[in-house]
């Protein structure tokens, strides 16, 4: 659904658009219930939760302890007995305590009970680098997630996207993670309507059509992608660049029909190389449609290393316009 | 080599204060309040002048980070007598596990100015750590160094040494699930371990009383079988006399303790928060009132164990010793791209292999 003349649009930055469904969440539906560290009193902080808690009460948005697997542990408790939780982790990096009970219960409920229970749990979490953060403040850990049979995968690029995504995974009966890429909180700003509306899980968006190489990227790369394939357009390249939005369920139509069209793929991911949600999709292609392919596909990622502490080379280690703008003049001249 | 027995033989010795004290050893205004228990004068010296040096490192690294030349910093003003009388009870044989709000506590144990300027500024100079030093880098996940410090410390023990392993964490930490596992582990194995937690009233905007129920965090370690002792955080000689007798139980195989030091956190959370979204002028005031570095100075005019003059011309060497690190910092090169992938493993694999040589390829072009 896209914003029409008739419906009033705003201003709004990525952490403005999701803190504008939040809010809508918490008026809507009086079982969502929003938790974490530093969401009440300070708002989260990077704002996400601002001025919820004197909204809607220190009852629905609350501050937890310090303790990742007790807020997703008790995420599973509150979601089993009939609320809609959406919990904090203040940092994706900062999920690993809490591994055992997202791998081992968060996706697993619906199976195990034969659907008798079900867990309708957001877990969102700021991910990845781009903005100098301290130590592992900068992870990419979304291909442990997808790798987690029943757990979905959702990672917005756009404050649009961000606000209709987010509303949508809390609606959504199934356990949710919600990626937000530090990088985009602030630094994107676009008309998105003040309204409570839904963009679908599993569907992604073409941000530029274009017949010669498909860009496949989600979350802080899209930008990247876009400014690429800005730079190869103005070459008399013509990029498509496709942003998944949700890495599980994934739209695999949207990819493969690219991909039949251009003959050439390049994934672009600040995750490490090695085991990434970009191999999977490598995986995919090369399974569906390898016979429209004319030229290997190329992944654009981080390395087999730690993301780097070290401030002035850490730009270096995430993936920028210049290194996907080389991968796909290696697509092009194989 | 003879082995200390690994588990306790007996029931580990009873609390060595009663469990809801505070001991405190000199009042706020300098005043001594437990003579019996007062380190001797050199030891009260000593202490202060690592406060010193350690409110000054806090103090220029807030500069520093308003110029450009520090990276993003956790200070610790205010929590100096917390950090300074507990890593000054270890010797370098003893291991210090610090989170990122101990530069106070690592470098009372040593950690070379230079180094620590240099890893606050993200420089890969700061990061290997010493050879002749037990310390980890900062850590940055909170309560992961708890379980670590117990498996290093029993490592001491097979080892048969006396070592004894120190790990810190706050009020906040002391809700992972981790601390509490590991202060388990500890007792059940007896592990030469000392336990520090620093309740400074704050987990960034969360009060110690929105973090949990618990009034006094001490007595944590009752569950677990440990002595818990409660000090007051402010006051450098109580948070040294209590340590330096949890290391002394350690090294004599009697086994872990838990020492809450009950201080403040007067400065926000990193030099990038602001704490007025959380907290009134009002809620920090009484605690300047506090200071650490106050108190025991005016404790050792009064009884002349330090001139003004001896004061004055410490605070000159300590800005001397600083300004001289920060130049040997300052000319530490900046890292080269191709060091993102070093120190993955011993034999980097090929694909890393693979990826420095891209890294390289792409620094020449
Ligand atoms: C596992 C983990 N979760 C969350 C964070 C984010 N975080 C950094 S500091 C902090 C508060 C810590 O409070 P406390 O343990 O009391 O220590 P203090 O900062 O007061 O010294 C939080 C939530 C983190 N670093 N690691």
């Amino acid at each position: 659904m896209t914003a029409t003349a008739s419906q009033s649009t705003k201003t709004m930055t990525m952490v403005a658009a999701i803190n504008d469904a939040l809010a809508l969440a918490l008026a809507r539906d009086p079982a969502v219930h929003i938790f974490g560290e530093d969401v009440g009193v300070m708002g989260g902080v990077f704002r996400a939760t601002d001025g919820l808690q004197a909204r809607f009460g220190v009852e629905r948005v609350f501050d937890t302890p310090l303790a990742e697997a007790g807020i997703v542990g008790m995420g599973i408790g509150m979601g089993l007995a009939g609320l809609k939780p959406v919990a904090e982790i203040q940092f994706a990096g900062f999920l690993y305590p809490a591994l055992d009970q997202i791998l081992s219960h968060l996706g697993r409920y619906r199976h195990r009970t034969r659907s008798r229970y079900h867990l309708p749990m957001v877990v969102r979490a700021p991910y990845g680098g781009g903005v100098h953060t301290p130590e592992q403040h900068a992870d990419s850990p979304e291909a442990i997630l997808a790798h987690t049979p029943g757990v979905k995968v959702v990672i917005p690029a756009t404050p649009h996207d961000a606000k209709g995504l987010l509303l949508a995974a809390i609606e959504d009966p199934d356990p949710v993670f919600f990626l937000e890429a530090i990088k985009l909180y602030r630094s994107v700003k676009e008309e998105v309507p003040e309204t409570y509306y839904t963009t679908p899980l599993g569907k992604a968006r073409v941000v530029t059509g274009g017949d010669d190489v498909t860009v496949i990227a989600y979350g802080g790369m899209v930008e990247v992608a876009q400014k690429a394939a800005e730079a190869a357009r103005s070459h008399g390249i013509g990029v498509e660049v496709i942003d998944l939005r949700t890495l599980v369920p994934l739209d695999t139509e949207t990819i493969l029909s690219s991909v039949v069209k251009t003959g050439r793929v390049v994934v672009v991911t600040e995750a490490p190389r090695t085991g990434g949600f970009h191999s999977e999709i490598a995986a995919t292609i090369a399974e569906e449609a390898i016979e429209h392919l004319q030229a290997p596909i190329v992944r654009v990622t981080g390395f087999d290393a730690p993301y780097p502490p070290f401030t002035s080379i850490e730009d270096v280690y995430r993936p920028n316009p210049v290194r996907v703008a080389k991968a796909i003049r290696q697509v092009l001249s194989y | 080599m003879p082995q200390p027995p690994f588990q306790a033989q007996a029931a580990p010795a009873a609390a060595p204060e009663a469990p809801d004290e505070t001991l405190q050893l000199i009042a706020p205004d300098g005043t001594v309040t437990r003579p019996d228990r007062l380190p001797d004068p050199e030891t009260r010296v000593r202490l202060y002048r690592h406060m010193r040096r350690v409110r000054h490192f806090d103090e220029r690294a807030w500069v520093l980070y308003r110029t450009g030349r520090m990276g993003v910093f956790p200070p610790y003003g205010g929590m100096e007598a917390s950090q300074v009388g507990t890593a000054a009870a270890l010797t370098p044989d003893d291991w210090l596990f610090p989170t990122y709000r101990d530069t106070g506590a690592a470098l009372t144990y040593g950690l070379p100015l230079e180094q620590t300027i240099a890893y606050w500024r993200t420089s890969p100079h700061g990061w290997a750590m010493p050879q002749n030093l037990k310390i980890l880098p900062f850590y940055i996940p909170i309560a992961t160094q708890y379980p670590q410090a117990v498996g290093a410390a029993l490592a001491e023990r097979r080892l048969g040494t006396r070592n004894v392993a120190m790990a810190y964490i706050g009020d906040g930490g002391s809700s992972e699930g981790d601390f509490h596992e590991a202060l388990n582990f500890a007792g059940a194995l007896n592990a030469p371990c000392v336990f520090i937690l620093q309740n400074n009233g704050w987990a960034i905007s969360v009060p110690t009383h929105t973090q949990t129920r618990a009034r006094n965090l001490a007595r944590r370690a009752d569950g677990y079988g440990l002595p818990g002792v409660r000090v007051d955080g402010n006051d450098v000689l109580a948070t040294y006399q209590v340590t330096r007798e949890a290391v002394t139980r350690a090294r004599n195989g009697e086994g872990p303790t838990l020492i809450e030091t009950v201080t403040y956190r007067v400065k926000p959370h990193t030099v990038a928060d602001d704490p007025s979204r959380y907290r009134s002028e009002a809620d920090t005031a009484g605690w300047d009132a506090k200071d650490p570095l106050t108190r025991l100075r005016t404790h050792l005019l009064q009884e002349g164990l330090l001139t003004e003059e001896e004061d004055h011309a410490f605070a000159r060497e300590i800005e001397a010793e600083f300004e001289a690190a920060l130049r040997v910092a300052d000319s530490f090169p900046e890292p080269t791209p191709a060091e993102i992938v070093d120190h993955v493993f011993a034999e980097p694999t090929p694909q890393l292999v693979r990826q420095r040589a891209q890294l390289l390829a792409e620094e020449q072009a």
